[in-house]
């Protein structure tokens, strides 16, 4: 698949309106698990690494190649984890959470 | 070919897949399983990855063996230590960690570069140019973001601000500009002074430089405004990349958090009244000269019981949280002490201004932890009005987002800050660890008006006097 730069800059163009639309709409309440799950969506960066360390050809690349691996990995692994354990938490009045019940429980356990 | 095909699909979906899923992460019903839509199109998207090994040029194919364990040995180390720090870290550290995350998105997109630089694969001027802007922005994002955890862990504790600060950033620019410049030159034919590598390498070494020397002299206070642009910045070096490796996906993801980012900037700049070149280049609190001049009065201290049965017995209370709250983990006895207020039929309302905390929304996240339900807590334009009509006020943890300055005094570096009107309240208590200066180290003149007492300790402490005394108060009346 080739993309040459004006089919390039359409992408960004567009690309760029939906991020700002689709963020547009989050409440306040929201924004630091956006911010780290925008974090965790560049973490795709992962896969650009995966490609230019299995096109290495010597042993700068292959090094250079694995650091690009080692990092990119971490932002996707380590933004996932921190949005989902941080999204989770996230309940109306009528749920009740798991978590926190579990914690009472332990708290108190006179009254369990 | 049919393993490119799927490449192509794969990303095409997962494309898709991020943009849907941070449309659901939108509201908070829908926000947890946003993650995992966007999740599973980066699983996708990585394994197929791995199909490029039926596809690596001819030249790499003697070292496919070795570069395929390498792929997975670095998959499997930086997946699994980010995973494990990532499921284990505490919640106040959690902007730590986002800018860690981020700068190590960063750095990949700077390391794709420099391969491409040092193999000399770029296909053209124009993508030659991508590349070093790529790697110029991936580079910043990468030394910034390390930087920013530092100052948010506290490693870094002071802003870092000398003479010819400015002169030096605008020399390190042009530096970076004239080195890219000598590479695009050097790499069409033309003359240069150093070698191609050693050009790169000064480049890479000036970007970082910047990256760090940006973000030193930054205030604690304007960090989320810092973690935010790094963001933005990393989505943009990622989009970059992802043209030049000729990957849609790439470009698509890397795009839509570069807007996403900026917009979010925007909107943290604005709550906080400061724009984002003010952030950069205009360092808040530089001006430590400041007098202590019109304040009038002195901090009155109460007892944390005294406090705790004068609320029991308000008709409404509003909590303004802050981040003293989530260093001394409270969040939980706040909840408690919480329900039994309402319990007793006070109206409790939780107040949270935008950059309450380390980072916008943490304060939302730290008390969605304790299990308050998301109706209980209002934002500052919901609440504001309600604050003269209201019995107490319950400052705890907070104080730049409450400070009058902001509203009145021209001379205070926060003047213009949209701030909460904790003070409109009949009466106000403010939980506080000692006598010190907030965040941005400006004196709140709150702490010495007339309505307002001062309840001294570590946040989770005084809760949990508030807690025994209400209780006591129960346990009597019964």
């Amino acid at each position: 698949m080739t993309v040459n730069v004006f089919a390039g800059a359409y992408i960004f163009m567009l690309a760029a309106f939906a991020g700002w639309v689709i963020i547009g709409n989050v409440p306040a309440i929201l924004h630091t698990p956006l911010m780290s799950g925008s974090n965790f969506v560049h973490g795709i960066v992962v896969v650009g690494g995966i490609f230019v360390l299995l096109n290495a050809t010597n042993a700068l690349e292959q090094t250079i190649g694995f650091v690009a691996v080692v990092l990119g990995a971490g932002n996707a692994a380590g933004g996932y984890a921190v949005t989902v354990r941080m999204l989770e938490m996230f309940k109306s009045s009528g749920e009740k959470p798991h978590h926190a019940r579990r914690r009472r429980a332990v708290r108190h356990p006179s009254k369990a | 070919m049919i393993s490119q095909i799927v490449i192509a699909v794969t990303g095409f979906a997962a494309a898709l897949l991020f943009m849907y899923g941070l449309k659901r992460m939108s509201s908070p019903a829908t926000a947890a399983s946003g993650i995992r839509v966007a999740g599973s199109g980066m699983l996708a998207a990585v394994l197929a990855s791995f199909l490029y090994c039926f596809n690596v040029e001819p030249a790499a194919k003697p070292h496919l063996f070795v570069n395929l364990g390498l792929a997975i040995a670095a998959l499997a180390i930086g997946g699994a230590i980010a995973w494990w720090s990532g499921k284990t870290v505490k919640m106040t550290a959690m902007p730590q960690m986002v800018a860690i995350y981020n700068g190590m998105g960063g750095g990949a997109a700077g390391a794709i570069a420099a391969v491409e630089l040092f193999g000399n694969r770029a296909s053209g001027d124009i993508q030659l140019v991508v590349t070093l802007f790529g790697a110029l922005i991936g580079a910043i994002s990468f030394s910034g973001s390390l930087i920013a955890w530092a100052k948010l862990d506290r490693i870094l504790k002071e802003p870092l601000q000398f003479r010819g600060q400015q002169i030096l950033n605008v020399v390190i620019v042009v530096a970076i500009l004239a080195v890219g410049g000598s590479i695009v030159v050097a790499m069409s034919g033309g003359p240069h002074l150093l070698s191609i590598p050693g050009l790169i390498c000064v480049f890479f070494g000036c970007a970082l430089l910047f990256g760090i020397l940006m973000t030193v002299p930054i205030g604690g206070a304007d960090m989320p405004v810092v973690i935010s642009i790094y963001n933005a910045c990393t989505g943009i070096a990622v989009g970059l990349e992802g043209y030049v490796l000729q990957n849609p996906a790439l470009m698509i993801a890397g795009m839509v958090v570069g807007a996403a980012g900026t917009l979010l900037t925007v909107l943290m700049a604005k709550a906080m009244n400061r724009t984002i070149f003010s952030v950069l280049f205009k360092h808040f609190g530089a001006d430590k000269k400041r007098k202590r001049g019109a304040i009038i009065g002195s901090e009155k201290p109460v007892e944390a019981s005294d406090a705790a049965i004068d609320m029991r017995y308000a008709k409404s209370v509003i909590i303004v949280p802050g981040y003293g709250l989530a260093v001394s983990q409270g969040q939980q006895k706040l909840y408690d002490f919480v329900k039994l207020l309402v319990a007793a039929g006070v109206s409790v309302k939780f107040a949270i201004h935008p950059v309450a905390g380390r980072m916008p929304g943490q304060m939302d996240v730290l008390l969605a932890e304790a299990g308050v339900p998301y109706d209980m807590i209002f934002q500052l334009a919901d609440i504001n009005d309600q604050f003269e009509t209201t019995d107490v006020t319950l400052v705890i943890g907070a104080n730049d987002v409450v400070n009058p300055a902001a509203r009145s005094d021209k001379s205070s570096p926060i003047y213009g800050m949209p701030i909460l009107n904790a003070d409109k309240a009949k009466k106000v208590y403010v939980v506080k660890r000692g006598q010190g200066k907030g965040y941005s180290g400006v004196v709140n003149g709150l702490f010495y008006a007339n309505n307002c007492f001062m309840v001294y300790g570590d946040a989770a402490a005084v809760l949990g006097k508030m807690i025994e005394a209400v209780k006591g108060l129960g346990s009597a009346a019964a």
